[in-house]
């Protein structure tokens, strides 16, 4: 199988064009451990001699990349954002990684952070990287925040539940997506799912609206009264809300859950597997 | 269409970013300058450098406004050595970043030999590095400080056309077109230049290699001096195209020439971009009228916040 290095090298290579064989001279170099200002150089020429183009991934390359890398999506990777990743994986450098890693970050520009950020489930010794990471998921840039926190799986595979949990109140409070989080059901925990009714039920006392994916990481953990109240009340809400409370139900381990349901529109159409967590805001 | 190519944008507020947008600010250029304080610290500068290459970006494509900056040491925080020494060190890691148009606002203050020092080894940078200069001219004995940057840039043997001399009045104008350089005029209230000066100025040398812009910072100043001149200029029978120029084609030819900026990036930007780092703003497209209006105003005239 190949690795997650030869998987971008040839993803790059194929889209470079004329500037296959400067890549190609680069990687090389830096392979046999040039020094980290070449690596500077590289990562200012890439947008501007490779363009800024969208990979748009074929078939067969997705596969590769999951194969490689579990959980790794590159569908929204951009070229010159996929050509400093493969710099930067293949850099035989000087010092750890980590301290490298460091100092590119904080004197990057937007497009360059979040490609550095992208290229999180590939980096060695991931243990170290903790500090950076939570730099970017401290940021204000959503789309470096979202770099961390849509179609990586770095998050799922080394958060501990404290950094897991505010990533999923994060992504909420600046209006980003749960569902291109990678792991959102398997790293669901009883913690999480206490503070996001917290969050609904400021959301609701403000007279603002609560977001229906919210639910998501609340069903399997509903199980006392006052957790199936608040689905209950999103249910009697309809739309959108109604939706996502429904699957949520459907998720929880409580009878009571099964009952709320019964005769609900939603309820047939999740059975019928017309409606799931991709499919919250379609019409019924 | 404007651009407003000298924009500290750093210091100013939301309000500003919706004005400038809806008065059909489409592109901004933000020098790297003091802050109204000396920073005395290396790194505090180096965060200043990397908030302009990223955070600040960032924000003007909320507005569907496109940010570029330009990178330097400017001329009073030259005079303190150490922090000087530091930030020259950092230069050429910013020099090459995204959306970096020139190295600038570098030039003189108090035209002091530490200033000079600095000034000199930013041109060699810009040289080496193929990038235009945005120069800041002195407030104090400024005819001979605009002089004198002019020999020291052709000391160094930068083509005049690459380099920009910004905050040029009446008594600096003629010498700075005549050497063949591209002429800044900040539209400051008090104490750069006035809109109505402008016009007059416009009306004597028309629209070649001459530039407007706002300089708006933390100072009293006005992020509408480019649409608001404009507007003036038109009023004033001065040609649409001489006003096209000095206030959009002009700036976009000079930095340009960095290979960082172009029409396309706010006409056409690319997919990643607008997914990620720029809201379109429908005025540049949708062919509604530019408005120079007050929305800070309009804005703090209501009384209920949601």
């Amino acid at each position: 199988m190949p690795t997650a290095d030869a998987v971008l090298r040839d993803i790059v290579l194929t889209r470079a064009g004329s500037e296959a064989g400067w890549v190609e001279e680069i990687l090389e170099a830096l392979r046999r451990g040039a020094p980290e200002r070449d690596l500077h150089i590289f990562l200012g020429l890439a947008p501007r001699r490779l363009g800024k183009a969208d990979l748009v991934p074929t078939a067969a390359e997705l596969e590769a990349a999951e194969a490689a890398r579990p959980g790794w999506r590159i569908d929204g990777w951009s070229l010159d954002g996929a050509a400093r990743v493969l710099a930067l994986l293949v850099h035989a450098g000087q010092r750890p990684f980590a301290d490298r890693f460091k100092d590119l970050r904080r004197t990057s520009d937007v497009a360059e952070m979040i490609a550095l950020y992208r290229g999180l489930p590939l980096y060695p010794e991931p243990e170290t990287l903790h500090f950076e990471v939570g730099e970017g998921l401290r940021s204000n840039l959503k789309p470096v925040f979202e770099a961390i926190a849509h179609d990586n799986p770095f998050p799922r595979d080394h958060f501990d539940e404290h950094r897991w949990n505010h990533m999923i109140l994060k992504a909420l409070f600046v209006g980003s997506r749960l569902a291109p989080i990678i792991g959102l059901d398997e790293r669901a925990n009883s913690e999480l799912a206490r503070i996001l009714r917290e969050y609904a039920h400021e959301r609701w006392a403000a007279g603002r609206t609560v977001t229906p994916e919210l639910w998501r990481c609340v069903g399997p953990y509903a199980q006392d009264e006052a957790a199936l109240s608040d689905l209950e009340r999103a249910l009697s809400e309809g739309g959108a809300g109604a939706r996502g409370a429904a699957l949520a139900l459907a998720a929880s381990p409580a009878p009571e859950a099964r009952q709320l349901l019964e005769g609900r529109a939603e309820a047939e159409e999740i059975a019928a597997g017309r409606l799931d967590w991709n499919r919250l805001e379609e019409a019924a | 269409m404007y651009i407003d190519p000298h924009a500290h944008m750093i210091s100013r507020t939301t309000d500003d970013y919706e004005a400038m947008a809806a008065a059909g600010i489409v592109a901004l250029i933000e020098p790297a300058f003091w802050t109204g304080q000396p920073r005395t610290f290396v790194g505090t500068y180096v965060d200043y450098l990397s908030s302009i290459v990223g955070w600040e970006r960032f924000r003007a494509g909320q507005f569907g406004i496109r940010h570029y900056c330009t990178i330097g040491l400017n001329s009073k925080e030259a005079n303190n050595e150490e922090l000087a020494e530091g930030v020259m060190d950092w230069l050429p890691r910013f020099a090459l970043k995204e959306g970096v148009v020139a190295i600038g606002e570098i030039g003189y203050d108090e035209q002091t030999p530490l200033e000079d020092k600095y000034f000199r080894a930013q041109l060699e940078l810009a040289k080496e590095l193929h990038l235009p200069v945005m120069v800041h001219t002195p407030h104090r004995d400024k005819k001979r400080g605009t002089s004198r940057s002019m020999d020291v840039i052709e000391e160094h043997g930068l083509d005049p056309s690459m380099v920009v001399i910004d905050h040029n009045n009446e008594e600096t104008v003629a010498e700075t077109l005549q050497r063949g350089y591209w002429a800044g005029f900040s539209i400051y209230p008090s104490t750069k230049m006035g809109n109505r000066r402008m016009v007059e100025l416009l009306k004597q040398y028309g629209g070649e290699r001459i530039i407007v812009d706002s300089a708006c910072d933390w100072g009293i100043s006005d992020p509408l001096g480019v649409p608001k001149t404009a507007q003036l200029a038109l009023q004033s029978g001065i040609p649409e195209e001489t006003v096209r120029k000095v206030c959009y084609g002009n700036a976009l030819a000079a930095y340009g020439q960095s290979g960082q900026m172009h029409e396309s990036d706010w006409l056409d930007p690319p997919q990643i971009d607008q997914r990620t780092l720029f809201n379109d703003n429908s005025i540049l497209r949708g062919g509604r009228e530019p408005v120079i209006g007050d929305t800070a105003g309009t804005r703090r005239g209501g009384l209920i916040i949601e």
